[in-house]
């Protein structure tokens, strides 16, 4: 009998906060500036130059914990952790070791099945960025030279650390978006993992299916998108798989994933292992916060994805999955509200509809982003306003949709222009049907011997001939008569 | 009308002077210059001197005074010498040490821009033990300085520079750092003033850290009260620093009659153990009586944590310094390494050539204490001593306003004595580290001679008491005439 195994999962997520400026000094904090203009003393570590904990920074943490269902502990300090590495200019990282700003949180992720699993947050820690070192080379080892960029160093950074919930690349990734989009509704960071505002270390291990204690686990580095940490993820569970079945055993280590060429190396066995010689900050007092500070963060936090999600089922009626899609940006959800507003509650599954699948099929095909949503609320709302007073139908409001993004004029400019109006007038559609149905004689034969879709054909000719502006439902009592009165004369 | 010995004036003289338009600032400068010039050759307490820029901001003083300012501060006119560990905007800060030489720091040190603020004319930077690890000026990787009391004697450490600079009146004051006695012990050895801040009390901002949670940066001077104008000039709020307590001490006045009345004093026996010299002793108990004599009651305490504290103190302090001259890479600044090939050889290299024996051995040992698995049993251990030091103070300032030990148990040693022997030196601070374990303030004030050579009587207080010692031992000055003592230099080494 073969062993089937399990993958445990949890993943690191680091995450750089969009405050005005660095962590321990008044450097801006800003992503593309020239190269060494965003530093000082203190964040580039010269002698005597001391940290300050930049207050924003502190609150940002406790809103994401809060969002992420987070403890807040009402004491909390700051530790060095030692290494040596020139993009880190005082060779240590101010971080948290054992009593960090955030405990115990758990976010509910949803599966494309639409089941829904609860993965709990061990932590959340406030930590120092690192400056970037530019080498003189394709990689640091053939380099004759490195440069070091420090206006990223003393960017704050936030290291949410997941447990071991998580079973497979699926769950992850929906971890990752989940913690991504709460984040982003939090506007405590713009979450871009291209400028590496977002980033992760994944720590994954397999055990026999339905046995407890966790198999020896390695930990992956240099994961750089969430498809990246799919298949690593993805080659990790085969690479341990295989081992497992021939009968050997998992290494502990550290592993560098290379995407490119999608298989991961060893970075640091156990034995290489860091230590980094934690001890706590003597520079920085605890963080003590008290119940009135916790609760006026807790004020201060937006209407959160879950609860929108909610909402949308609730009161519109929409389906899980179209509310997880318009809540996973808050920009969509923010575009719905504001179209519903305007397009009537009546209009909400519409809007929906649209939105998830017309508009997403064009930005996805355009690869826009959230922040680029190329309809307006106010084009949409018009448009359904316009089907709802049956001036044009479903079919060529798909028209109109188009050149809604195509012009960016609204949808009645768009009808009047183009003469797209329905076509709802009995006797002008009759005269038309009656002239299909005489010009016609072999479907009309066909429809008389009872033929399938022979009714349907005379609707679609119809709608040929309006150019698709007949009103469907009108067309197609029309036809029926003029098939009739086509019989009675015959 | 300067006279030839106006370098001799106490601070709080001089500015008066200045301020009454009896000597000019130029004045002052020229005279304490020449002073330097004259006697720098037998001491050497000066890494730098910076004439022209004290001059040019004597020349600003001066006109500023003319102009009718009355705003020009508490040491207006005043020069002043600095410890080399303070960052000064546009002048080399060593730290005595190869790898920060020609080092320029871009800023001013908080205490600095206050010297500044004040009036102060910062005439140099002085020697000391690299980094300031050690105990008596030896260390510094760019020569020694000299007891200017004995030439061939410490001048302790490791402010050697700044404590032997006021004693051979270069300066009338000057500033120093006290991490575990850097600033007391070498006051006690050179015979003039030094005091420990209460930790938190002056901001660190610019000082190079050796250990964060120790370091305080603290005044000399040759007399009381010049130590605590340049005190109240330095101590205050600076959100620069985290640690810094946000408090303004509370204006000190000297004057009438000397009197320690209603004042209790501790004498903790553990400070009078083993090791102490027998005539540092006599002097101690000379004192003791004194101050009884000024109306004080005195009776014997005990701070029973007293034996554990030197060993606490040399995990901790090395802990935090392994961590804090982590930054002295090669990579950003100060010296690197011409012969590498590779990351970590200039590392390791640059670090080598950089720092000397005494900084790279406790380099060693608090890498060796944070190092995963032996945390627990070294720096977790040393924090929970430091912890006892702390109740010790606590329980003995229940009964006392105040505690009086010797500084130092010996009085200044010879050149190359202890250099051999790292443990020894470590010794001659065992009167001085506990109390910046537990962060309280204490300062060193001349209480005699031992076979010619300085002694220093330390008072220990509450937090936030710095005040009342100086109270207390500008008491204990008015009615003894050590501060009056000078060392014979003028006679040639």
């Amino acid at each position: 009998m073969t062993v089937k195994y399990e993958p445990v999962i949890g993943l690191e997520v680091h995450v750089e906060l969009s405050t005005a400026t660095k962590v321990w000094c008044n450097c801006k904090n800003e992503f593309g500036a020239a190269p060494n203009t965003n530093c000082c003393p203190v964040c580039m570590a010269l002698p005597g130059a001391l940290p300050v904990l930049n207050a924003r920074a502190l609150e940002y943490t406790v809103k994401t914990g809060l969002a992420l269902n987070c403890e807040i502990p009402h004491y909390a300090k700051f530790d060095r952790k030692n290494y040596f590495y020139p993009d880190n200019p005082s060779n240590y990282q101010i971080s948290q070791l054992d009593l960090p700003l955030c405990v115990g949180g758990h976010v509910e992720i949803t599966l494309a099945d639409g089941t829904t699993k609860q993965i709990r947050i061990q932590r959340i820690q406030l930590e120092t960025d690192a400056g970037k070192l530019l080498h003189a080379g394709d990689d640091v080892a053939e380099a004759d030279s490195s440069l070091v960029d420090f206006n990223r160093a003393g960017v704050p950074l936030i290291e949410i650390v997941s447990e071991p919930d998580l079973r497979s690349a699926e769950e992850a990734l929906a971890y990752l978006n989940k913690v991504r989009s709460i984040i982003k509704y939090c506007g405590v960071s713009d979450v871009k993992m291209e400028e590496g505002s977002m980033r992760c270390d994944v720590n994954i291990s397999l055990r026999p299916v339905g046995t407890e204690r966790y198999g020896t686990r390695a930990e992956l580095k240099n994961v750089n998108s969430f498809s990246a940490a799919a298949r690593g993820i993805e080659y990790e569970i085969k690479r341990q798989t295989a081992i497992l079945e021939d009968g050997g055993e998992v290494e502990q280590e550290t592993r560098s994933w290379r995407d490119a060429k999608g298989i991961s190396v060893t970075l640091r066995s156990k034995e290489e292992a860091m230590d980094y010689r934690y001890f706590p900050e003597p520079d920085l007092p605890p963080v003590v916060l008290t119940a009135e500070e916790i609760d006026r963060v807790r004020a201060s936090l937006p209407e959160l994805p879950d609860s929108i999600m909610h909402r949308m089922m609730n009161e519109y009626g929409l389906s899980a999955y179209d509310a997880s899609v318009i809540v996973a940006e808050k920009e969509f959800a923010e575009w719905f509200d504001r179209a519903v507003l305007l397009a009537g509650k009546a209009n909400a599954k519409a809007v929906a509809n649209w939105q998830t699948n017309e508009l997403n099929r064009v930005m996805n095909a355009r690869g826009l982003g959230p922040d680029q949503i190329p309809l307006s609320p106010e084009q949409v709302a018009g448009m359904l306003k316009l089907i709802e007073a049956g001036t044009i139908s479903g079919k060529i409001a798909k028209t109109v949709f188009e050149k809604m993004i195509e012009t960016g004029k609204d949808a009645a400019t768009i009808v009047k222009e183009e003469g797209l109006t329905q076509v709802a007038d009995e006797g002008e559609l009759l005269k038309i049907a009656l002239e299909i149905v005489a010009a016609n004689p072999k479907v009309v034969e066909d429809w008389k011997s009872g033929k399938a879709g022979a009714a349907q054909w005379f609707v679609g000719q119809m709608m040929k001939a309006t150019r698709g502006r007949a009103n469907p439902q009108l067309a197609t009592k029309l036809v029926t008569e003029a098939l009739e009165q086509h019989a009675g004369q015959g | 009308m300067a006279a030839a010995s106006t370098y001799k004036l106490s601070a709080t003289r001089l500015n008066r002077l200045f301020l009454a338009g009896e000597l000019s600032a130029v004045e002052i400068t020229e005279s304490v210059l020449q002073r330097i010039k004259t006697v720098e050759p037998k001491v050497t307490a000066f890494l730098t001197i910076t004439a022209e820029r004290a001059l040019e901001r004597a020349k600003k003083l001066d006109s500023r005074r003319r102009a009718g300012d009355t705003e020009l501060g508490a040491l207006a006119g005043v020069p002043v010498a600095i410890k080399d560990n303070l960052c000064t905007d546009g002048v080399p800060t060593t730290c005595a040490s190869q790898i920060l030489k020609g080092y320029v720091p871009p800023y001013d040190a908080t205490v600095v821009e206050r010297l500044h603020g004040s009036g102060a004319l910062i005439v140099g930077k002085t020697n000391m033990d690299e980094f300031a690890m050690g105990s008596s000026g030896e260390n510094s990787s760019f020569g020694v300085t000299r007891n200017p009391w004995d030439p061939n004697r410490v001048p302790g450490g490791s402010s050697s520079g700044s404590a032997a600079a006021v004693a051979a009146e270069e300066v009338p004051i000057s500033l120093g750092s006290d991490t575990g006695g850097s600033v007391r012990q070498p006051a006690a050895l050179c015979g003039v003033v030094g005091l420990k801040p209460t930790y938190g009390y002056v901001s660190r901002y610019g000082l190079v850290a050796f250990a964060s949670s120790l370091d305080q940066i603290g005044p000399f001077a040759r007399d009381v009260e010049d130590c605590a104008r340049l005190f109240s000039v330095i101590a205050g709020p600076d959100r620069r620093d985290s640690t810094n307590a946000g408090r303004t001490p509370p204006a000190i006045k000297f004057g009438g009659e000397p009197s320690l009345k209603g004042v209790k004093l501790g004498v903790p026996r553990e400070y009078f153990a083993a090791g102490i010299d027998s005539e540092v002793k006599a002097r101690l108990d000379e004192a003791i009586r004194q101050l009884q004599a000024l109306g004080a009651s005195v009776a014997e305490c005990s701070l029973p944590h007293t034996e554990h504290a030197l060993a606490a103190y040399y995990i901790i302090a090395p802990a935090e310094a392994s961590a804090n001259l982590a930054r002295f890479d090669g990579v950003k600044y100060g010296h690197r390494t011409s012969g590498a090939s590779g990351l970590l050889e200039m590392y390791g290299k640059s670090r080598a050539e950089g720092f000397g024996p005494e900084v790279k051995r406790r380099i060693m040992i608090g890498t060796y204490a944070l190092s995963s698995g032996y945390y627990d049993a070294y720096y977790k251990k040393a924090q929970q001593v430091r912890t006892l030091v702390m109740r010790d103070f606590e329980a003995a300032f229940a009964q006392f306003d105040a505690l009086v030990t010797p500084t130092s148990p010996i009085p200044a040693w010879g050149l190359g004595e202890k250099t051999e022997d790292p443990l020894t030196m470590y010794l001659a601070d065992v009167c001085t580290i506990p109390i910046n374990l537990a962060g309280v303030p204490a300062l060193s004030v001349p209480c005699g001679f031992a076979g010619g050579l300085p002694v220093g009587m330390q008072l220990i207080g509450k937090h936030f008491d710095d005040h009342k010692l100086l109270q207390y031992a500008w008491a204990y000055e008015k009615v003894t005439n050590h501060a009056a003592a000078r060392p014979a230099l003028e006679g040639g080494l």
